[in-house]
């Protein structure tokens, strides 16, 4: 494997990670804002369980994002002038919502009297956001992209925002978020012995879930012309895209099955085939952009750094991981495992 | 063309240093309350005082709020970088990323023990909690020096070779370690820390003004008057030290920054210290300053004979603007006022003590404002540090104005992004007044909780 395929794939990772912990966040964020209206409804349970899971991991999922963005310039320097020309606006958009969300989240913990308002503000900004990091996708297909006199690049939001893929990426980040939050939280509220905040969010869990198929395939379908160079690429992945449906389709049946104790649905199966799927998907998705980050301007051979400081952000990396490894695991064990954690008000 | 490119990078560089200046309030506390935290759970470790576990909850729920701005205008400034200065990542990328990698480390360790010391404490022995925010300390101060490493890099860029404009023989941890590497983080810390203790001081002085309080709740006040006194005393000594030698290093490394900071037009031995007065750049004269002759030679190299570089050594075209030198004298005149009134307030300690007798009022008031001055410190430290090393992103390598993406949305996002931090400015205020008007600390005091029973 060169540098450029190493370093591409560890971004692989950390944005994969991000994608399915980027969705619980913002979705737990919208449906605790959903089900928090009103302390004596019979679903506000759901609102506390959502609320137990994001007080201690917001910080931490946040901080998964800002490595995918350090950890793009540092192996790829040589994309960062085009993208930023070209994402200037959006990501900033998505760095106020994100700002406003976790700020207003914050101030809804400690002010109770105006909880309700702060909360709502927090969970529909936060609702936003993944959709519009999904889109960024769209921009780097190509075609957007408007070639200024003096050499540099600028986004066409004309062209960007006619375009139906760009409503179907955004259709599909949303719907990931939901149902994958939802899922999740299903989870969540069963570690939790927690049977009617379950069935809620089985539930929606049951109902996003092929809600996301569908726009996934609403992406593939809504593929601009400019990007029949990935679309031919697609086509050579199909396997793992079949793949990919297969791990879903077993995972959403499990959803179905009855547990030794009479409730339906084997929720953990169903994550585990989930961030199977999504796995498999954004991998072969991921392939077929390749060489490309950002078509046809940036490849990874032009954007990758020199050697020695691959080498050392790839010592860094590992070092950083196996030294961090032991902390989520305590993380792990106190706020995902321990019913003393779980089971509070 | 050349118009709208100057004013293009012109709102890059306002876009950048409001969202730095924003975030930087934020991000100093986020450094020195943790120790300030750290140090009270050892005093109630030690004296088994209740009084200071209290102050460690309370301090604890005050970073939390702040960590809920903290972190995302964190993030902001972290992806602007990418965004508004492409041409100057490029390099970053290709010399000095071991540092930002480093850091998100950093905010791992940060975010996840914090999480176990706010979620978790309950579920802790003491040992564990006093661990885990200890690390949430060693977690925030390290994501300060190496980001503040970076920094230190574009004063003292070390570690490639640039030749033809093409970067070559890149070492990284040259670049990591480069000559300002020390001297910049020893800054960053003391200063946040020293700026943690004096928010700390601001608090207690500020609820030790208010009239008719029961004795219990003096008492409290005055631990934690007290404990950020000391530790603020601390570290503005060791800032004050820390300032000497970057002074020396920036006579050796960046001259121009510091003739600029100093108001020097020729180069000269006996240089004097100038303080105060007004700088007018085409006739090279200073109005209304006080000379120290020969202290400014002294200053950079112990000695009266040293040589110290004057501005008409370099082109004009290549000056700091000047009006670093009033930057510079407000950060040296606050770090020094501070100092001095941490000592002031340790000898009446000490002195008094046997008496118990009280701090005069006028002393308490100006406590009142040793946070927000500490604070106002190094926001004028990093304007001054960012601002004298102008035109230059990159010391002589890399010039601002080839740094920055030049894009006609910048006015846009400005205000936009203005906005935002005025509006959540007001917003932390009134959320950090209303909690802590909820939730008096006459409620926590054990010896309340007797009186009501």
């Amino acid at each position: 494997m060169t540098d450029a395929t190493i370093a591409i794939t560890i971004l692989w990772v950390f944005l994969f990670i991000y994608s399915l912990l980027g969705s619980v966040d913002f979705g737990a964020g919208f449906w605790s804002m959903l089900f928090g209206r009103d302390s004596n409804d019979k679903d506000a349970r759901a609102a506390v369980v959502a609320n137990n899971f994001l007080s201690p991991s917001w910080k931490v999922t946040n901080t998964f994002l800002v490595l995918f963005v350090v950890a793009l310039v540092g192996f790829f320097p040589g994309a960062t002038y085009s993208l930023a020309s070209l994402l200037l606006v959006p990501v900033c958009l998505v760095l106020v919502l994100l700002t406003i969300r976790s700020a207003f989240m914050v101030y809804a913990y400690s002010v109770s009297k105006y909880g309700r308002t702060l909360r709502i503000i927090s969970g529909i900004t936060g609702l936003l956001i993944p959709g519009l990091l999904v889109g960024v996708l769209a921009v780097t297909l190509g075609g957007f992209v408007e070639e200024l006199p003096d050499g540099g690049l600028a986004l066409d939001y004309g062209a960007l925002l006619k375009s139906p893929t760009l409503y179907a990426h955004l259709a599909f980040g949303y719907a990931t978020e939901l149902f994958f939050s939802a899922l999740f939280l299903a989870d969540y509220a069963q570690e939790a012995h927690d049977a009617s905040t379950y069935r809620v969010y089985r539930r929606l869990a049951v109902i996003f879930g092929p809600l996301n198929l569908l726009t996934a395939l609403l992406v593939t379908w809504s593929m601009p012309v400019e990007a029949s160079w990935l679309v031919e690429n697609l086509k050579h992945e199909m396997l793992w895209f079949l793949l990919s449906i297969a791990a879903f389709a077993v995972g959403y049946v499990f959803l179905f099955v009855k547990r030794a104790d009479g409730s339906i649905g084997r929720t953990r199966i169903t994550v585990i085939c989930v961030a199977i799927q999504y796995a498999i998907a954004s991998f072969a998705y991921g392939r077929a952009h390749l060489p490309y980050i950002l078509y046809p301007y940036v490849t990874l051979e032009s954007g990758i750094t020199n050697p020695a400081m691959f080498r050392s952000l790839l010592i860094g990396y590992t070092v950083s991981t196996i030294l961090l490894i032991p902390v989520f695991i305590l993380f792990w064990k106190l706020f995902l495992k321990d019913k003393r954690y779980l089971k509070q008000e | 063309m050349v118009d709208i490119d100057v004013d293009a990078v012109t709102m890059a560089r306002a876009l950048f240093g409001t969202s730095m200046a924003f975030h930087i309030i934020f991000a100093t506390l986020g450094v020195g309350l943790p120790l300030m935290i750290v140090c009270a759970e050892i005093m109630y470790w030690r004296r088994k005082d209740r009084d200071y576990a209290i102050l460690a909850r309370r301090w604890t729920k005050a970073l939390g709020i702040l960590l809920g701005v903290a972190i995302p205008s964190g993030t902001i400034v972290g992806v602007m970088l990418a965004l508004l200065w492409p041409g100057f990542m490029e390099i970053v990328g290709q010399v000095i990323a071991l540092p930002f990698q480093i850091e998100m480390w950093a905010f791992f360790f940060e975010a996840l023990f914090m999480a176990i010391y706010i979620y978790a404490a309950d579920r802790l022995s003491n040992g564990l909690r006093l661990l885990s925010v200890f690390f949430v300390m060693v977690g925030a101060s390290a994501s300060a020096v190496l980001i503040t490493d970076a920094q230190a890099w574009m004063n003292t860029p070390t570690g490639f070779k640039l030749i033809n404009g093409q970067i070559t023989d890149v070492d990284p941890w040259a670049a990591f370690f480069n000559p300002s590497f020390f001297t910049s983080a020893q800054h960053v810390l003391t200063t946040g820390y020293m700026t943690g203790a004096f928010f700390v001081v601001t608090s207690a002085a500020y609820y030790l003004l208010k009239r008719n309080q029961q004795a219990r709740v003096i008492a409290y006040h005055r631990k934690g008057l007290m404990l950020g006194i000391v530790i603020g005393l601390l570290m503005s000594l060791l800032t004050a030290i820390n300032g000497h030698e970057t002074a020396q290093a920036l006579h050796r490394n960046n001259p121009e920054k510091l003739a600029a900071a100093e108001a020097l037009f020729e180069t000269t031995t006996h240089a004097p210290l100038l303080i105060g007065g007004i700088v007018d750049a085409d006739t090279q004269t200073v109005k209304y300053g006080i000379e120290l002759p020969g202290f400014l030679s002294f200053l950079a190299g112990n000695s009266f004979d040293t040589e110290v570089k004057g501005l008409n050594e370099i082109p004009r075209e290549d000056w700091p603007p000047l009006f670093v030198h009033t930057l510079f004298n407000l950060m040296v005149g606050i770090g020094f006022g501070l100092l001095a009134l941490a000592m002031f307030a340790v000898f009446w300690h000490f002195r008094y003590r046997k008496t118990g007798r009280q701090f005069p009022r006028w002393a308490v008031y100006i406590f009142s404002l040793t946070g927000p001055l500490s604070l106002l410190g190094i926001e004028i430290g990093w304007i001054f540090s960012c601002s004298a090393r102008q035109p230059w992103t990159i010391y002589h390598v890399q010039r601002t104005s080839e740094a920055a993406l030049k894009s006609d949305s910048m006015g846009t996002l400005f205000i936009l992004f203005v906005s935002v931090y005025v509006l959540l400015l007001i917003l932390t205020s009134l959320v950090m007044r209303f909690y802590f008007k909820r939730h008096p600390v006459s409620s926590e005091l054990p010896e309340h909780k007797e009186a009501t029973l």
